[in-house]
């Protein structure tokens, strides 16, 4: 087996036999020719040919990508057609004595080169959509058929090229080709581009894992994280076999699923969110199609930077989840360092049990100044979007109400300075110590909703370190004690009128999922890829 | 006679590949002759490697001279075209 990694440009997986197209600018013959005039009406003969096939591919390109896709096809009519270029190929012929292919071929090198000394890297791109025009003139010229064109026979397979052009990509037959892998490209290109409207999973750019001698072998290419495996051990086989159902099923449930309510087959609605660890992952959560974001772990702009991350830096990046997600419910969790989470510029004491130590809002409480740059940032974000706040690791009323001291003062700073922010911002908090749960109605009637973090309360309740790996059946979610906290913790909510959900592992366990129903769970946040296959449980339920 | 009128490119991406397609397939509809200069650099608009060549950025500032039989006709409706599309 031999491991390349390129670049994943266009998600899915195949796996298949190889087929090498041969796209590599093979050598042009130059040949001295007796009748110039000949060799000219011979170019312009093959020129309108290939203008002929750029109209019919962008007929077809815009019947199944659409107009917009299409009109880079009227772009390479219109080079073939220009005067410069046709003029420059005829004055070769005529005054060389060369051959049609070594014109255009000489021509095209000419006009490749003026673009790709251009200080402008869109332009320098363009030095392919030369060669790939003239390649079709010469292709004409030479009776050869195009390279996307030659994939009407055989099996299917994935296709291994040194690079491919936008006109042999869409010419591909999709019926047939199970995907591709490129030595060259950019994820940019129109091409990377097509495959991703053609739902074809492809990899570019992995330089020298290019071999033409691959031809004929298995691969296993997984286009989004850009791996390729030539001749595949079983295990491998085997994994990917089992991603690749998981992702068609994936797509299935997508189709079957998207825009389609969460709710039970009595009626029983549940909102189902995501969970999120930076602003690129709401990709995932759209695409997924999530109702909301149930938490935003706001740590990564701590465990990233160098030192504490400023007002500004947190405010973009709220503020980009914030737009992003429109009127969908954005729940961000404040600072949770500390324990497994350490950051070096918080200077914290080594702890012997630092789960039951300083951290979470232990830290902000006794360090407000930390936390009320992260409180601005999140209040002047609060008007992009539909952001709440939540607190982590509470363990009872005084620290809710200090927090929220905190945050008033922060709303008065604001205020003062006349900068606008959501004045009916939720503010939410974790149950996630057994105290909480033990508290629930006095800490319910302090805040606007719970959101149950099954992990540490799983810890917590059960006396069991989650970093210990020798606990196993020690350690176990579904125990009764665990699921009556749960119980306890959503019936309180409820006495006082606020929602309660889950934003641990625990909420995607589809074991679960009944009982979290008959319990009454308002909202389950879970990873993105969890929420469609829950969708569907809870639909079927 | 001759018409002659300066437009400031706006298109963030300048003239790339799409709009100067656009543009020389617009030219081509008028006898006119159309020529456009950017820091003295002329090309014929209705030759897309010279119109790309040129490599017009944002900002950009071009002056277009139209000369021939429909050239007021074609610089009001070039002019047009362009603050349109670029």
């Amino acid at each position: 087996m031999r491991t390349i990694q390129g670049v994943g440009v266009s998600a899915g997986i195949a796996i298949g036999a190889i087929r090498v197209l041969d796209t590599v600018d093979h050598a042009v013959e130059r040949r001295v020719v007796d009748d110039p005039k000949a060799e000219v009406e011979r170019f312009r003969a093959a020129r309108d040919t290939a203008v002929n096939q750029l109209k019919q591919l962008r007929d077809r390109t815009a019947a199944e990508f659409g107009e917009g896709k299409a009109e880079l096809f009227d772009t390479h009519q219109l080079m073939l057609q220009d005067p410069d270029y046709v003029e420059s190929i005829e004055d070769l012929i005529a005054s060389s004595r060369v051959n049609a292919e070594f014109a255009v071929n000489s021509t095209a090198e000419q006009f490749a080169a003026m673009f790709a000394a251009m200080d402008n890297s869109y332009m320098q791109a363009r030095a392919a959509d030369v060669k790939d025009v003239s390649r079709r003139v010469i292709n004409v010229l030479e009776g050869r058929r195009g390279s996307g064109a030659q994939d009407g026979d055989g099996d299917s397979h994935i296709i291994l090229a040194e690079d491919l052009a936008p006109s042999e990509t869409v010419q591909l037959d999709r019926a047939k080709v199970l995907g591709f892998v490129t030595a060259k490209g950019s994820a940019n290109s129109h091409t990377a581009i097509l495959a991703r409207t053609m739902g074809l999973p492809a990899i570019i750019g992995i330089g020298d894992g290019f071999d033409p001698a691959d031809d004929g072998h298995t691969a296993v290419i997984d286009g989004t994280s850009g791996m390729v495996f030539v001749d595949p051990d079983e295990a491998t086989l085997t994994e990917y076999q089992g991603k690749k159902a998981q992702y068609e099923e994936h797509l299935r449930l997508l189709q079957e699923l998207k825009g389609k309510p969460t709710e039970t087959k009595s009626g029983q609605q549940v909102r189902l969110y995501a969970n999120i660890g930076r602003p690129s992952d709401v990709t995932a959560v759209l695409a997924n199609d999530a109702e909301g974001i149930g938490l935003f772990r706001s740590e990564f702009l701590y465990l990233e930077s160098e030192d504490y991350p400023t007002e500004e830096f947190q405010f973009e990046a709220y503020k980009e989840v914030a737009q992003k997600m429109g009127d969908r419910l954005v729940v961000i969790r404040t600072l949770d360092i500390g324990a497994d989470k350490q950051v070096g510029y918080f200077n914290l004491e080594h702890e012997d049990n630092p789960a039951l130590g300083y951290r979470a809002i232990r830290i902000c409480l006794t360090r407000p100044e930390i936390f009320k740059v992260q409180l601005r940032a999140l209040l002047r974000a609060s008007v992009y979007g539909n952001i709440a706040i939540m607190l982590p690791m509470i363990t009872s009323v005084q620290e809710v109400r200090d927090a929220k001291q905190i945050l008033d003062e922060v709303k008065t700073e604001l205020r003062g300075g006349h900068i606008d922010f959501n004045e009916h911002i939720q503010v939410g908090i974790m149950i996630e110590t057994p105290a909480s749960v033990i508290m629930a109605d006095e800490l319910a009637a302090e805040v606007d909703f719970f959101s149950i973090g099954t992990n540490d309360l799983t810890q917590y309740t059960l006396a069991c370190d989650r970093q210990n790996p020798n606990l196993g059946r020690f350690a176990d979610p579904h125990s009764p004690a665990v699921l009556r906290m749960i119980r306890m913790a959503v019936e309180a909510a409820h006495r006082h009128g606020i929602w309660c959900g889950i934003c641990g592992e625990l909420g995607a366990d589809l074991e679960l999922t009944d009982t979290f129903l008959e319990i009454g769970l308002d909202e389950l946040s879970v990873s993105p890829t969890s929420v469609l296959p829950l969708r569907n449980a809870i639909r079927n339920h | 006679m001759s018409q002659e009128f300066t437009f400031t490119v706006s298109d963030p991406e300048g003239m790339h590949a799409r709009p100067a397609g656009l543009l020389v397939a617009k030219a081509q509809e008028y006898q006119s002759s159309i020529i456009v200069t950017r820091d003295g650099k002329s090309v014929d608009a209705k030759r897309i490697f010279g119109v790309m060549g040129l490599g017009v950025k944002q900002g950009d500032e071009v002056t277009v001279k139209v000369q021939g039989n429909d050239e007021v006709k074609a610089a009001a409706e070039f002019e047009q075209f362009l603050k349109e599309n670029l």
